[in-house]
């Protein structure tokens, strides 16, 4: 019994990451931009909190958590921000092709993310000698009293501070998105960008904030990685393929952030169901772990099969827009 | 006519109708330029980093990329094998792309098809040097095409997101090609192949190692550049790209094209998979493609979907990251910065392309001037 509580709560934390990831493209598809730079992202938002964290940890003698954990999310906020800028010129501004710009932010954000994370582990002495122990310890504080309750405490209270703004922001998204203006006229925007153009709405705004604060939602995934998931740590190439997950994942939850919170739970859950299985050989540990891929692809295939209105991408999604082509 | 309250925008872009030749190439000449300067920068900015050295002269770091690149015979030889591997995949790209068929699972398709090599230099040790190649090379481009026709299936089918679809397949293909490395690991337990036996690899060509890979790879440059062009199939992919329902209408078989078109486009990344095992790596792995179906997507794009202007982005590509690579284990630096770099520079030449198709127009008086008479 345990040990597949264990299971649970260690899917939920292995999710995460893929939550944030996957609301940030929601939010960046739903104005249209297929941004494939996520994997980009969270590792820029993963490394600036790291950088972070450790640039302050080292230059102060007793460091405050508090401030090691703002100043931690700032960065991350604004190195991913920053990714999701670049991507936002070249494909809203100068009209770039978003697969490609998409693909070598990804490129771009992955050395970035390796190379300082290496740079920083020289700065520290070595591979894995990088300690954010104060504000990571932050991060990771559990909820007191509530964490020590049987069976629930475990399950949903013993996660750190981000994992409980992952949800939140999650449910603030889905409000925005379906129950505002501003959030019916971005939807409009990914739709159809002329009629919207024509209804009075700024597309150009709409499109770069909504595609620079989906970055910044990734990042928040790297962030969530770097000082929960791994205590503050830097591995290179860490994150393997959790970006592109977040990738499927958008497919899997059709679209809707809601769908999301179960969606990364079950794909943390698939990510990691091989280690629970008793008496599975290496090989088929692997064929275990491609399992969230093809999940997706059947996903894909049935949304594309059953052609619910609602279920569909966005009509505009990867079209690029230019008033004076109309 | 001119209503005052109205006020013309600060700017507006136009569509440019063409530009000559010579000015598109200086507006991509000028963002390399760019993007050269501001890499130097950036290299300056990390060698500075680094406690205890002198930063590095920025003109120094531009000697020594051409140094890493090009430095010694050695050096180009590898220089060149590397793009034209990478236009191998570029190439495999093309032809899904003309057809506004977003493959961006070239990855998994090379790996696939490295893996069909390499289960016959595995399983058909000793057979005759003749069969043996043959053999490797069908398998590698059988298993690469039939990668690529699952995707286009659904598309042809159900009009499945192919951009996602073919996404998702690398990831798969990754872990099929773990779990055949576990099958096949020497020595047991190091989740590893390791070298292949000497005899099953591709033979060398004019006793040059390099120049089998690069000689197959230009051939298929040329032959894609007149398939493209002199082809009614080639035409067909052409009038689907640009439109599928004329397509229809003149009686083009739109399902079938995009099933033949993704199966050659396999087909093509298996070629690299069998170069890639059988010619350079000698091994299998599932880091044997090494992201270059990724990088090869900025390479048919870049090159306009051109074989041979694709063969000059694909050089200059590989040019900075093997020159920049040698910078880092110079400098000590992470290998991970040539991504930075190849980052950079892709940015600027994605950017370039807008002041080709089109033209800013500022609000001028002498504009205002004619409305006004007008």
């Amino acid at each position: 019994m345990s040990i597949w509580l264990t299971f649970l709560s260690k899917a939920f934390t292995m999710g995460m990451t893929i939550l944030y990831g996957a609301n940030g493209e929601i939010l960046t598809e739903k104005s249209g931009n297929l941004n494939l730079g996520v994997p980009g992202m969270m590792y820029m938002g993963g490394i600036g909190g790291l950088m972070g964290a450790y640039l302050y940890e080292r230059a102060v003698e007793t460091p405050i958590p508090l401030v090691g954990v703002i100043l931690s999310l700032l960065c991350a906020l604004l190195f991913s921000g920053f990714g999701a800028l670049i991507y936002s010129v070249l494909t809203i501004s100068l009209r770039a092709n978003q697969n490609v710009t998409g693909l070598a932010l990804t490129t771009f954000g992955v050395g970035f993310g390796n190379f300082f994370g290496g740079s920083l582990s020289t700065m520290a002495g070595g591979v894995g000698q990088i300690s954010t122990a104060a504000t990571s310890g932050l991060f990771r504080a559990k909820i007191p009293f509530l964490n020590n309750l049987p069976v629930v405490g475990e399950l949903f209270f013993s996660y750190g501070m981000l994992a409980y703004a992952g949800i939140i922001i999650t449910i603030v998204l889905h409000w925005y998105l379906y129950r505002t203006r501003p959030g019916l006229n971005l939807r409009s925007v990914g739709e159809s960008a002329a009629t919207a153009d024509a209804a009075g709405i700024n597309v150009t705004r709409y499109k770069y904030m909504a595609t620079i604060i989906g970055g910044m939602i990734a990042g928040l995934g790297g962030l969530y990685f770097v000082m929960d998931y791994s205590t503050g740590g830097w591995n290179n190439n860490g994150f393997g393929d959790l970006g592109w997950l977040a990738v499927a994942l958008v497919i899997f939850a059709r679209w809707r952030p809601l769908n999301v919170i179960w969606g990364s739970w079950l794909f943390g859950a698939l990510c990691i169901l091989y280690l629970y299985i008793g008496g599975l050989s290496r090989q088929m540990q692997e064929v275990f772990r491609a399992l969230p891929y093809l999940v997706t692809i059947i996903v894909l295939v049935i949304t594309s099969l059953r052609k619910k209105r609602e279920d569909q991408p966005p009509a505009a999604l990867g079209l690029p827009y230019f008033r004076e082509e109309r | 006519m001119s209503n005052p309250k109205v006020r013309e925008p600060l700017m507006h872009i136009v569509k440019r109708d063409s530009m000559p030749l010579w000015k598109s190439i200086l507006v991509r000449l000028i963002a390399v330029l760019l993007a050269l300067v501001v890499c130097g920068g950036v290299i300056v900015l990390m060698t500075s980093m680094i406690p205890g050295k002198e930063p590095l002269n920025p003109l120094k770091v531009y000697a020594g990329i051409w140094d890493g690149a090009l430095g010694t015979s050695r050096r180009t030889w590898v220089t060149l094998r590397e793009a034209a591997i990478l236009l191998c995949v570029a190439l495999a790209v093309l032809p899904a792309f003309r057809m506004r068929f977003w493959n961006i699972g070239a990855e998994g398709q090379v790996l696939m098809g490295a893996l069909g090599t390499a289960a016959v230099m595995i399983y058909g040790k000793g057979l005759p040097p003749w069969l043996l190649y043959t053999l490797m090379a069908v398998c590698g481009i059988l298993l690469g095409a039939v990668w690529g026709i699952i995707p286009s299936l659904f598309k042809a089918k159900w009009n499945t997101n192919e951009t996602l679809f073919t996404l998702m397949m690398n990831y798969v293909a990754t872990q099929v090609v773990t779990f055949c490395v576990i099958f096949w690991e020497n020595p047991k337990g190091s989740s590893k192949v390791g070298s292949l036996d000497k005899a099953v690899w591709l033979p060398n060509i004019f006793d040059n190692k390099y120049l089998l890979t690069i000689v197959v790879v230009l051939a298929i440059a040329i032959i894609m550049y007149f398939y493209m062009r002199y082809t009614k199939q080639g035409y067909e992919i052409a009038v689907v790209g640009e439109s599928e329902n004329t397509a229809r209408y003149s009686g083009i078989n739109v399902s079938r094209v995009i099933i033949r078109t993704m199966a050659l486009s396999g087909a093509i990344a298996g070629v690299a998979g069998f170069l890639l095992a059988g010619d350079m790596g000698h091994t299998i792995s599932t880091g044997l493609s090494g992201g270059r179906g990724f990088t090869a997507i900025t390479v048919a794009w870049l090159g306009k979907l051109n074989p041979f202007t694709m063969i000059l982005v694909a050089f200059f590509l590989v040019f900075m990251e093997r020159g920049s690579k040698q910078i880092a284990t110079d400098f000590n630096l992470s290998e991970s910065a040539s991504e930075i770099l190849t980052g950079i520079i892709l940015f600027f030449i994605l950017g370039c392309e807008f002041f080709i198709n089109y033209r800013v127009e500022f609000r001028s008086r002498k504009h205002a001037e004619e409305v006004v008479k007008a």
